[in-house]
């Protein structure tokens, strides 16, 4: 069945590209090498599917991965097309002010690893609700957490799309909305299969496979940068400053967010999001369910935690690279919010007459499009385990579900995200990818991880704690982006032509995040129920030695 | 566990692994043992997260407010800015080896002896 989905989307694309008649030399080989990432990973799908057979297959790969390959796959579901190709664009665009989401999204590991990770493991079972709930009563905490998981990864699923529109139009020519909204929805059909097909294993593969890849190409750009500034990075970065109008103010901070004091308000905002934000991602946290122990679950942030900097070190080339060798008035006029830079630079530093270029050109957008799949796969199925694990099994049949009916709810719930975000995908793509996924970022910081850490470590805590933060935090964040410059009143926002902002900052963090924190201590302070202090004695030495785990 | 029904005692599947009681939980959660645990747990992760958080601020906040001394060149174009930039990779590399240097060395032992134990009363 899956062949025969794909030969039909591989067919209507080719033939869409017929009508655009636009049919430059390197086109055929990009669409290859699309094609070919997309039936080696519909395999691996196929193969891992026939495996999953238990709940625990599906959501968690069955626990057998090694430390290793999850940190691998931790690094796929982590470089989204906001790290390829939107902090590239910031970079080539802001300078060194794009750099800061670099930083923010490394260091962020270090909560994962010092406080997240191993209790998140010894503790929970499938979900991130298994261990917000594990102390609360069920039902108001596991809605609570499936609501914001689920909106937590639209977000970020809004993000993809947006990067997937954005490399469709620059590769393939498609500048027809129609075509657009056709990638798009090959992009949601793809992600359906993955997931329902393959559930977690299928999905893990995946995203191992797109990590070696995206490193590899990353690596080969890199070098050809250096290579041509003779590895002399002082030169690399004095070119790109020359190149970009501003002179050395592209190599210091400021250059997007030092205008204004509002926009160094929105820096710190942004800086905050990016740092407490990782470790309250739940496409991330149900990683750490994949492997057998806590320590496995260490191993895997350590792994991840070197790879995906070495990453992000390449950044610096990636985006000073792309300002100095293609320049941002070519970066721009492609696409307004710098999201083309990466595979631009691909196109430039192989020569725009030559094969190479076209071939680098087709190797990283191959690459980047991997990327989105991957990332895709991830958040999805974060959100319909949620909705099966936590909503349906838990809160609409009370624990009274069996486990193929609940694994069927999910790969329904798949289907209903997939089309969702299809949906959502075409109102975001003049949006700086990297911005988008900041917004995820502050929901998740601000919504899950306070939650997480009161219910890891702090013995008062309670269910009207954990309610009020979740939903302060999520209702808080979200409703302050909806009136933010993101959404109206500003040329680049998604309303160009409505004006109802009156939130100034572009990260509504500063003010969510903490009050994510104060909410949840006054909601326990204030809380009639005494807190369970036996639940919180199971969670506490559960979380620390691994007694019981599953 | 997933739902509020009891689990059997014994289990070795992922359904239900094998579960102390509660009273067991609470037992331990008393112990000097356990305490000892914790201690060794929190009194490291705890400061180090603290520090590297306030690191990491300074960071951007001397982005935001010190524009001049973040745009000092060093060596060529290469300026404090980066240079910091470049350290935040160094310390979070540092932190995640100390971290799992210390896990490995005083968290794991105690933690597996303490899971041996309560898995062998069941």
């Amino acid at each position: 069945m899956s062949t025969a989905l794909q030969f039909t989307a591989g067919g209507l694309l080719a033939s869409d590209l017929a009508a655009e008649s636009a049919t430059t030399e390197h086109r055929p080989l990009i669409i290859t090498l699309f094609a070919a990432f997309v039936v080696a990973t519909l395999f691996i799908t196929v193969w891992a599917g026939r495996q999953t057979k238990s709940a625990a297959d599906f959501y968690a790969g069955g626990r057998q991965f090694t430390g290793f390959q999850n940190g691998l796959a931790i690094s796929g579901d982590y470089m989204s097309a906001a790290s390829f190709l939107g902090i590239a664009g910031a970079i080539a665009l802001f300078g060194y002010d794009g750099f800061l989401y670099s930083i923010g999204f490394l260091v962020a590991w270090l909560v994962a690893l010092l406080l997240v990770a191993e209790p998140l493991r010894n503790s929970g079972r499938f979900t991130m609700g298994d261990v917000l709930a594990y102390r609360m009563r069920q039902r108001p905490v596991r809605t609570a957490a499936g609501t914001s998981t689920i909106v937590v990864s639209i977000f970020y699923l809004l993000a993809q799309m947006a990067g997937a529109g954005v490399l469709v139009s620059l590769l393939l020519g498609i500048t027809s909305d129609s075509g657009k909204v056709l990638i798009v929805a090959l992009v949601g059909v793809l992600m359906i299969l993955y997931v329902t097909i393959g559930g977690m294993k299928g999905t893990t593969w995946v995203q191992m496979v797109k990590a070696v890849l995206l490193i590899a190409g990353t690596l080969l750009i890199t070098f050809l940068v250096l290579l041509k500034f003779n590895f002399n990075i002082s030169d690399l970065l004095g070119t790109a400053a020359e190149k970009s109008g501003h002179g050395t103010a592209f190599l210091e901070p400021g250059l997007k967010y030092g205008a204004t004091e509002t926009s160094r308000l929105d820096f710190i905002s942004l800086g905050i999001a990016l740092v407490l934000g990782t470790a309250g991602l739940p496409h991330i946290l149900i990683r750490f369910y994949t492997v057998p122990t806590a320590k496995a679950a260490r191993k895997s942030v350590n792994w991840a935690i070197g790879i995906i900097g070495a990453f992000y070190l390449m950044t610096i080339a990636l985006g000073f690279g792309a300002a100095a060798v293609v320049g941002p008035e070519t970066i721009t006029a492609s696409n307004k919010a710098g999201n083309t830079a990466a595979p631009l630079l691909a196109l430039h530093i192989g020569g725009t007459d030559s094969a190479g270029g076209a071939i680098l050109l087709a190797v990283i957008s191959a690459v980047a499009f991997a990327t989105i799949l991957a990332v895709v796969a991830g958040l999805t199925l974060a959100s319909s385990s949620s909705f099966a694990h936590d909503i349906y099994a838990n809160v609409i049949r009370r624990g009274q579900a069996t486990e193929k009916e609940e694994v069927r709810a999910a790969r329904w719930a798949t289907v209903a995200i997939g089309v969702v975000s299809i949906g959502l995908g075409a109102l975001a793509r003049d949006l700086n990818v990297a911005g988008l996924v900041a917004l995820a970022f502050a929901v998740a910081a601000s919504a899950n991880l306070p939650t997480i850490l009161y219910s890891l470590f702090w013995k008062r805590f309670t269910t009207q704690g954990a309610l009020w933060s979740i939903y302060g935090g999520l209702i808080s964040s979200v409703v302050l982006v909806l009136f933010s410059p993101v959404v109206s009143g500003k040329p680049t926002s998604m309303f160009k032509d409505l004006d109802f902002y009156w939130f100034p900052l572009e990260n509504p963090g500063l003010v969510s995040i903490p009050l994510g924190f104060l909410l949840g201590w006054l909601g326990s302070l204030l809380s009639k129920e005494k807190p369970d202090t036996g639940k919180y004695a199971e969670l506490e030495v559960k979380s620390l030695t691994g007694t019981g785990a599953h | 566990m997933a739902t509020d029904a009891p689990s059997p005692p014994h289990g070795d599947t992922d359904t239900n692994p094998a579960q102390p009681t509660t009273e067991q939980f609470v037992e331990m959660q008393k112990s000097a043992e356990f305490a000892e645990l914790r201690h060794t747990y929190r009194s490291f992760a705890f400061p180090l997260t603290v520090a590297f958080i306030v690191w990491y601020l300074l960071y951007v906040l001397l982005s935001n407010y010190a524009g001049g001394f973040m745009g000092t060149q060093l060596f060529g174009n290469i300026n404090v800015a980066l240079v910091f930039g470049l350290a935040q990779f160094a310390t979070t590399f540092l932190i995640a080896w100390l971290y799992s240097r210390h896990a490995a060395a005083q968290l794991d032992p105690r933690a597996e002896a303490i899971k041996a134990r309560m898995e062998a009363e069941l």
